[in-house]
Order: C-alpha cells, then sequence, then structure tokens
C-alpha cells in the first residue's frame, strides 16, 4: 500500500509516498540516490546495509521504510560536516582499515553505533561490537586500530 | 637515441593496416587528437617482440606505444591508463607510484583510470598477482619513455644540449641556467606530436628511487569512506530497471516448464524471455524480485548421488592420467633407504571467493553501442563475451570497471555482464543485474574440491629421502618440491580448471589457485615427519634447504616470532608453513590453542615473512599480507560450501561461514628485503602458508593430524579420537 512516510535523513526532512514494506535499503539507494549503503546477503548478516536508525546501527535490509517513519536516519553520506571528514572516517583512512571498500561504509557506521553507546570501549569491545559486520578483504586488526584512534580523537566524547 | 617522425595522427589516416585504424581509434577515443603528447609506435611488431623479450611477457595484445598508457595534459597532470582493475588490492596506488617515478612528476598529479576498455590499453585480466609484476614494467617503461621523449623536445626547445636537462616534479631545467626551464604541460600545450625512441631508456635504478618503494596510503580511501565511491551498483541511468532472473534450485537441472502470468500482474513488472533466460524488470529491485518469486517453474534435477562426503572418493575414481611436475632421483631406492615411512591422504573443500560485491552490471544500449559497467576482473575478456552474445562487433562493446568490492578470482568469469547486456536488448531499456547473495554462491566458480596422497620417508639420520606427492584436482600451483630430498616425484591429476563430468559445480580460479591445497598437505606432512625424525619442524626444514631465499623467510620469521625449537608435538600450538608463489617467497608461524572439548581451535598469534624482490609500495604489501592471512583463516578453519545432487547447502552468511572479528588475532610482518630482484607478486603468496601453519599448529598443540580442511570442530574432536586410538 503506498503510505506517505516522513523522517529525517542526514538531518533534512524527507517526505516519501511509497509503499510501506518495501526495505529501506532499497528506499535508499533507488528512491533517495543515496548508494553508500550496500548490499551484501539481503537477510542481515552481512552489514554492508549499516545506516544509523536514532543513533544505533541497523541493518537496512532488515526495516522496511515504514519503520523509520519519524526517525532520524543518517547514512554514510551523511558523516562529512564541512567538507571534514569525521573522526571516524577519517581514522579509517588514516590506518588503511580498507581495501575494496564495499564493507567500509556499513563499519563505519556500525563504528559509529559503537562509539554512540560505549565512547572509550576496550579492544574486546570493539572487536565483541563490530563481529556482525563481514569484511572479505581482510580488514579486521586495522579497523579495530582505526576505531581505537578515532575513541581517542573523539576524546571520550559522542560521535 | 634516434627520432622517429613527427606527425599528427590525421596524417595517418591515409594507411590502410588495421593496426592504424585502432591506432587512431584508440587515440581519438583518448581524447588525445586535440592536444597533449602524443607519441606512439604502433601495435605489435618488432617493438613487440623486443619487448616480450625483454619483460618475458609474450604473446599479448598489450600495446607497445606508451600513450596508451600516458596522457599528459596541458595543466601538467598526468593520466595514467591502465586495463588491470582496482578490486582492493591497490594496484589504483602502486600504478600511479610507478608513474611518478619514472617520469619524475609529483606522486599527487597522478590520476588513474583503469580497466575501461574504450580508454585502457588490452589486458588480459587481473589475476596471478601480474599487475605490478609484469605490467607494471610496461607502465615504467611508458614513463621512462615519455620522459625521454620530452627532454628531446625541451632540448630544443630550450636551445640546450640533452645532457644538461633535469627532470624534477613534472618540470624540465637547464642545471646551468635556472630560469631555462619548462612544464611538461608547456612542453605538450596545444601540439600534437608523435615520436618516440628507437629503444626504451633504462629504467631508474632503485637506489634513486623517491616514490616507488615508500609506503604510501590507499588513494581511494576518501571515497571509500564517504561512500561515494562508485561501484558498478551505484551508477544511475535514466529509465533504467532491474532485473531478476528466473533460477534453476540445482545444478544439472533442467527446466520443464515456466508460468509468469502471476508475475505479470505486479504494477510495472515487465517479464523478457528468450530460450533460457527469463527475466522480471522492474524500477526497483526489490519489487522486481517479489514478482520473480510469483513465478512457476518445474525442474527435473538428476540423482548424480553426489555430495560434500562422497565427492572425494568420485574425484580418485575419475581422476585423469597425471602430469608430472617435478622429480629426481628413484621412488623405490628411496623406499628402501627410508627407515621410516609416513603415508597421509589429505582432503579439501570447495571454498567460495563470497565478495562482498556480489557480481553486478548494468548494461545501456545507445546508438548502436552497447556500454556495460561491470564489476569484474576481465574487462577486456567481457567485452568480447558481450560482443559475442549480442551480435556486435567487439568496438560497439564498451566495458567500464568501477571500483570492485573484491574479487579473489571469482571475478574473473562475469556471467552478469553477459545477461544484463541480453536483457538490455531485448527490453530496450538499460538493465542493471545484481546477482543476490544466493545467486552469488550459485554460480560462484569455486575453489575445487581436492585429494593430496602423500608418501614420505625419513632414513635414520633424519634426512628426508622419499618424497611421494600426487594432488588430485587442486592443481599444479605450488605442488613443487623445494626441499633437498634425493628421490622426489610429484604428479599432477587434472586442474583447478573446470574438468567435463567431474565436479557438480563450475570451479576456477581462487586467490593462489592450488596452492593453497598443496602448501597445506605438504607442510603438515613435513610436520609429521619432523615428528617421525623427533626433530624439531623449523630446523628440519631448514635443514633440508639451499634456496636462499626460501631460508631468508624461515629465518625472518621465527626471528620474529622468537621461536625456540621444541618436537612436535610439544603442546605450545606454534605452527609452521611456508611457499613460494608468484615468485614470492613467504612463510608464516601460528600460534593457536585447542578447546579439546568443543574443538574450537582460537587463532593467537599470525607472523608472516614474504619476499618478495623490490617492494613498490611497503605499505600495500603489508596490508596485502595482513588480508591473505585473515581471509586464510577462512579456508583453514570454517569455509566449505556444502551440497547435494547440484543443489546448494550454503546460500548466505549465516551457515557459510567467513572469518569475523574475534577469529582474527594479532598479525606480525615481515618483508624481507631484496632489491636485486625486480617487483614479485603480493596479492596472493601470504594465503598459501594458513592452511598448513594452523594444521600444523594443531597438531604441535595436541598430536590430532586434521587430514581435512576446513578444521571444523567435529573434524577437530574426530581428529583427537583417532589420537587416542593411534
Ligand atoms: S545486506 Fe543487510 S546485512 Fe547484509
Ligand atoms: S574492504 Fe573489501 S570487504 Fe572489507
Amino acid at each position: 500500500m503506498i503510505e506517505a512516510i516522513s523522517f529525517t535523513l542526514n538531518e533534512k526532512p524527507v517526505n516519501l509516498r511509497v509503499e510501506g514494506d518495501r526495505p529501506l535499503l532499497w528506499v535508499l539507494r533507488t528512491d533517495l540516490g543515496l548508494t553508500g549503503a550496500k548490499y551484501g546477503c539481503g537477510e542481515g548478516v552481512c552489514g554492508a546495509c549499516t545506516v544509523l536508525i536514532d543513533n544505533e546501527a541497523v541493518p537496512a535490509c532488515q526495516v522496511s521504510v515504514a519503520e523509520v517513519a519519524g526517525s532520524e536516519v543518517r547514512t554514510i553520506e551523511g558523516l562529512v560536516k564541512n567538507g571534514q571528514l569525521h573522526p571516524i572516517q577519517q581514522a579509517f583512512a588514516d590506518h588503511d582499515a580498507l581495501q575494496c571498500g564495499f564493507c567500509t561504509p556499513g563499519m563505519i557506521l556500525k563504528a559509529y553505533g559503537l562509539l554512540a553507546s560505549n565512547p572509550a570501549p576496550s579492544r574486546q569491545e570493539i572487536i565483541d561490537g563490530m563481529e556482525d559486520n563481514l569484511c572479505r578483504c581482510g580488514t579486521h586488526v586495522r579497523i579495530v586500530a582505526a576505531i581505537q584512534s578515532a575513541a581517542r580523537a573523539l576524546k571520550g566524547g559522542r560521535p | 637515441m634516434k627520432n622517429k617522425t613527427v606527425q599528427s595522427p590525421e596524417k595517418t589516416a591515409g594507411t590502410v593496416s588495421p593496426a592504424a585504424v585502432t591506432r587512431r581509434e584508440f587515440l581519438k577515443r583518448m581524447g588525445l587528437a586535440g592536444g597533449g603528447l602524443i607519441v606512439y609506435a604502433g601495435f605489435g611488431g618488432a617493438q613487440a617482440f623486443a619487448r616480450a623479450a625483454r619483460t618475458g611477457y609474450a604473446g599479448t595484445n598489450v600495446p607497445v606505444d606508451f600513450n596508451a598508457f600516458l596522457k599528459i595534459g596541458t595543466d601538467n597532470r598526468v593520466t595514467c591508463f591502465v586495463g588491470k582493475i582496482e578490486m582492493g588490492q591497490g594496484p589504483i596506488t602502486s600504478f600511479a607510484q610507478m608513474v611518478a617515478e619514472e617520469l619524475d612528476v609529483l606522486y599527487e598529479s597522478v590520476d588513474m583510470v583503469m580497466g575501461d576498455t574504450d580508454r585502457c590499453p588490452w589486458d588480459a585480466g587481473t589475476w596471478g598477482s601480474l599487475s605490478t609484476r609484469h605490467y607494471g614494467v610496461f607502465v615504467k617503461e611508458a614513463a621512462a619513455e615519455a620522459k625521454g621523449v620530452l627532454k628531446q623536445l625541451a632540448a630544443e626547445r630550450l636551445q640546450c644540449p640533452p645532457e644538461r636537462l633535469v627532470t624534477r616534479e613534472g618540470v624540465i631545467f637547464d642545471r646551468n641556467r635556472s630560469g631555462s626551464r619548462l612544464t611538461y604541460g608547456e612542453l605538450t600545450k596545444g601540439r600534437v606530436i608523435e615520436r618516440h625512441l628507437e629503444d626504451v631508456p633504462a629504467l631508474k635504478p632503485v637506489s634513486e628511487y623517491t616514490v616507488s618503494g615508500k609506503p604510501h596510503l590507499r588513494r581511494d580511501s576518501r571515497e571509500k569512506v564517504t561512500g561515494q565511491a562508485r561501484y558498478s551498483g551505484d551508477i544511475r541511468l535514466p529509465g533504467m530497471v532491474y532485473a531478476r532472473i528466473v533460477r534453476p534450485p540445482a545444478h544439472g537441472a533442467r527446466r520443464v516448464s515456466v508460468d509468469t502470468a502471476a508475475a505479470e500482474q505486479v504494477d510495472g513488472v515487465q517479464v523478457v524471455r528468450d530460450g533460457e533466460l527469463v527475466a522480471v524488470l522492474h524500477r526497483y529491485p526489490d519489487v522486481a524480485r517479489q514478482a520473480a518469486e510469483r513465478i512457476q517453474a518445474k525442474y527435473v534435477t538428476p540423482q548424480t548421488g553426489i555430495n560434500h562426503e562422497t565427492i572425494f572418493d568420485h574425484l580418485l575414481k575419475n581422476a585423469p592420467p597425471p602430469a608430472v611436475a617435478g622429480q629426481a632421483g628413484d621412488l623405490q631406492a628411496g623406499q628402501k633407504k627410508a627407515a621410516t615411512v609416513v603415508e597421509e591422504t589429505y582432503l579439501n573443500s570447495y571454498v567460495a571467493h563470497a565478495p562482498m560485491e556480489t557480481h553486478t552490471a548494468l548494461a545501456q544500449f545507445e546508438n548502436g553501442k552497447m556500454t556495460v559497467w561491470a564489476s569484474t576482473q576481465s574487462p577486456f575478456g567481457v567485452q568480447r563475451q558481450v560482443a559475442q552474445a549480442v551480435g556486435l562487433p567487439a568496438e560497439k562493446v564498451r566495458v567500464i570497471t568501477p571500483f570492485v568490492g573484491g574479487g579473489f578470482g571469482g571475478k574473473s568469469a562475469s556471467a552478469q555482464a553477459v545477461e544484463a547486456a541480453r536483457l538490455t536488448r531485448l527490453s530496450g531499456k538499460p538493465v542493471m543485474v545484481m546477482w543476490s547473495r544466493e545467486e552469488e554462491f550459485f554460480f560462484d566458480t569455486f575453489r575445487p574440491a581436492a585429494v593430496v596422497k602423500i608418501r614420505g620417508g625419513v632414513d635414520d639420520a633424519g634426512n628426508m629421502v622419499l618424497w611421494d606427492y600426487r594432488v588430485y584436482f587442486a592443481g599444479r600451483r605450488g605442488c613443487e618440491n623445494f626441499y633437498e630430498i634425493p628421490h622426489h616425484r610429484e604428479q599432477v591429476y587434472g586442474e583447478w580448471r573446470i574438468e567435463p563430468g567431474i565436479h557438480p559445480f563450475a570451479v576456477g580460479p581462487w586467490r593462489a589457485p592450488a596452492a593453497n591445497t598443496n602448501v597445506y598437505a605438504r607442510d603438515l606432512h613435513i610436520n609429521l615427519l619432523a615428528a617421525a625424525a623427533a626433530q624439531d619442524p623449523l630446523e628440519f626444514r631448514l635443514r633440508h634447504l639451499k634456496d636462499p631465499r626460501m631460508r631468508s623467510v624461515l629465518e625472518a620469521v621465527a626471528e620474529k616470532f622468537g621461536y625456540t625449537p621444541a618436537r612436535p608435538p610439544s603442546g605450545r600450538g606454534i605452527g609452521i608453513a611456508c611457499g613460494i608463489d608468484a615468485e614470492t617467497y613467504v612463510a608464516v608461524m601460528a600460534e593457536a590453542a585447542v578447546d579439546e572439548n568443543s574443538g574450537a581451535i582460537q587463532v593467537k598469534r599470525l607472523v608472516c615473512a614474504q619476499e618478495m624482490g623490490q617492494v613498490v609500495n611497503p605499505q600495500g604489501a603489508t596490508i596485502q599480507m595482513e588480508g591473505c592471512l585473515t581471509m586464510g583463516l577462512g579456508y583453514a578453519l570454517a569455509e566449505e560450501m556444502r551440497f547435494d545432487n547440484g543443489r546448494l547447502q550454503d546460500t548466505n552468511f549465516d551457515t557459510y561461514l567467513l572469518p569475523r572479528f574475534s577469529w582474527v588475532p594479532e598479525i606480525e610482518t615481515v618483508i624481507v628485503p631484496n632489491t636485486a630482484l625486480p617487483p614479485k607478486g603480493g596479492g596472493e603468496p601470504a594465503i598459501v602458508c594458513m592452511g598448513g601453519a594452523l594444521a600444523t599448529a594443531v597438531h604441535d598443540a595436541t598430536g590430532a593430524k586434521l587430514l581435512q580442511l576446513p578444521m571444523t570442530r567435529e573434524r577437530v574432536k574426530a581428529a583427537l579420537q583417532n589420537r587416542k586410538r593411534a
């Protein structure tokens, strides 16, 4: 059923007329033209499609667009401020914590969600928090290091 | 060095050879007709022959003209064109370094264009860790020749003997008159000059390198961390639709009927059919998928009786006659000398490539020309296949390779591009084919299941005297014996390529094809022989090794690890493996703990030493080593495609397990320097050691022999049981 759905996307209001049960991932990637969230599995088991919904990292393939009505959604495209990379993005670049880069937006937003709830995670907490996001290129050790240095750069503040 | 003629491309228009036409077309497409520096020497011919002799890279269509690789713009920026693609392994950075080095321009002033069949020089495909090893030579020579021509031009303009000219950061100046200078851009401005040097100037000696050999961060990071990097699935065209193709439930299944009526009811859906190809098109991929699920298709699936457990018998029964990969001495004499003979059979499973980006392609047909954006390791191969499939000449097909989200050999085959092109012709719309994860597994070209049988013997003095090695269907790469063993033979029964009637689905190259299986079997067997001879496994290897490159990596890895000798099984859980891949030497030491109740293996530490000749980007090389070790945890510990009668049982990441954060230990890497050799491969070698390093670690920890990969908990528990019985 076509519904009118409104939410905040990267700090801007969005009003859509759309089938409410369509997955957020595909609405983002087609109707809204934001291709940073990637399709990797479609079943919530890879994390490539991770976005933030009210600051919580969620697989966008598992959420319908109707479910985010009234929420604040943030995608990788919404992290750069005034041309400046977010400290987590900067840390990923500085640590070369990516190869093909396909998992990277999901990894960064997952890390964002992690630091939003735990600004000074231990190494083990980072590993536990990132566990469900897959990277086939094997950049894991660098991602852990990048998140540690992002946490330091944020000085205990929320991302 | 003598000059050839200075000529505009237009002047060659009257010539008749097909090469000239190609060349002219090529220059036009590169946008060079209007300006910049044009120097070419034709395709093929004596120069190509000379280069093949020089670089060992014969029989290719790679142009010898350096313009194919380089364009120097009037703004002094340099564009480097390569037929290779970027899938994460980092050539986007290392090629730019090579150009900057040989051309004497700023690294930052080099832009890369990769994998576009209209703009880039031909390439066979991005695999085999060849980008730096072979293609890199062409790029460096192109840059060196371009620099030589620029110097000649500058000498004429500045009226100065060429010996007095110095090149630095894109500027040529007279060392005696500091005001006398020209930028490369000024030199080429508004002129179309065709000139080439008779001989390619010598490449810089490594000792003069300032850009190559220095660590560089990836140059595509900003695009990738901001979500701006475009992969094939991110390209948008007006009027484009997404396809969902009707697929069989099992390999070998034959469709007997298909009813698309219910799908056609869905608003906005177009169903297209062409022979076996039945697809649903819709402007939203999720709606196309839902509609496709309404299609009723019936199949008959033959019962083969082959599954992931019976496959090994099937392989042994159907093995072709062997090819001998190496031999010396006489196996019977070795057998006689042996005081102890150890004989084992090793099994390895089908493993998927599982790149995070599934095979994806967008095709558009406009004005008689097909353009395909494809996630592929082989853009020129796709061009040929698409042209054939839709009945167009190859020059009417352009393949553009955006960023590729991982390949590992699996995107050497790119059937999705042909599907997209066919559907575009059928529907008249731009069509995106994005395989689902289930399709990605189903149509993968798996690393083949394989069997290795080894009979090895040691004499009373603890010397290996016998090595009888047979590998079935993994392939030859990495099976060659490099130990000093007087009586040995390596026989290869079948390669990793598709062998009719053997594998239940497609197989193909998987990161360092064959070598993962061969090194696993060899290293576990060497450890068993060391145990039989009551010797430390590192010392046992070294006493049988003369090759200085192999000794150097083993010694380096042991030093970094802080290894102390002990007889296996020492209870410490230290494993070791070493091999040669893509002409690179590599050794890995692993430390692992085994939970004897659950059978779980926790890897605690990985140390890797690699000797790969000259290293263009040490940072990139290190990351490739880390990536190899991490990815290799998967095939060693968990990855295995289970199937029955052509039906896959693992169709997504819920049961097909990839390495995760909690699996990955501390990783330490050492690059053993050797600037005396040109660059060797870096994208694959370190992965070959992972099965062997972890199997020997488990053996050292517990005495259990893991004779099958992956080392799942069940197999570990079973091996522990067998150990008790033995
Ligand atoms: S695509 Fe959503 S979790 Fe994999
Ligand atoms: S960087 Fe390629 S999947 Fe993570």
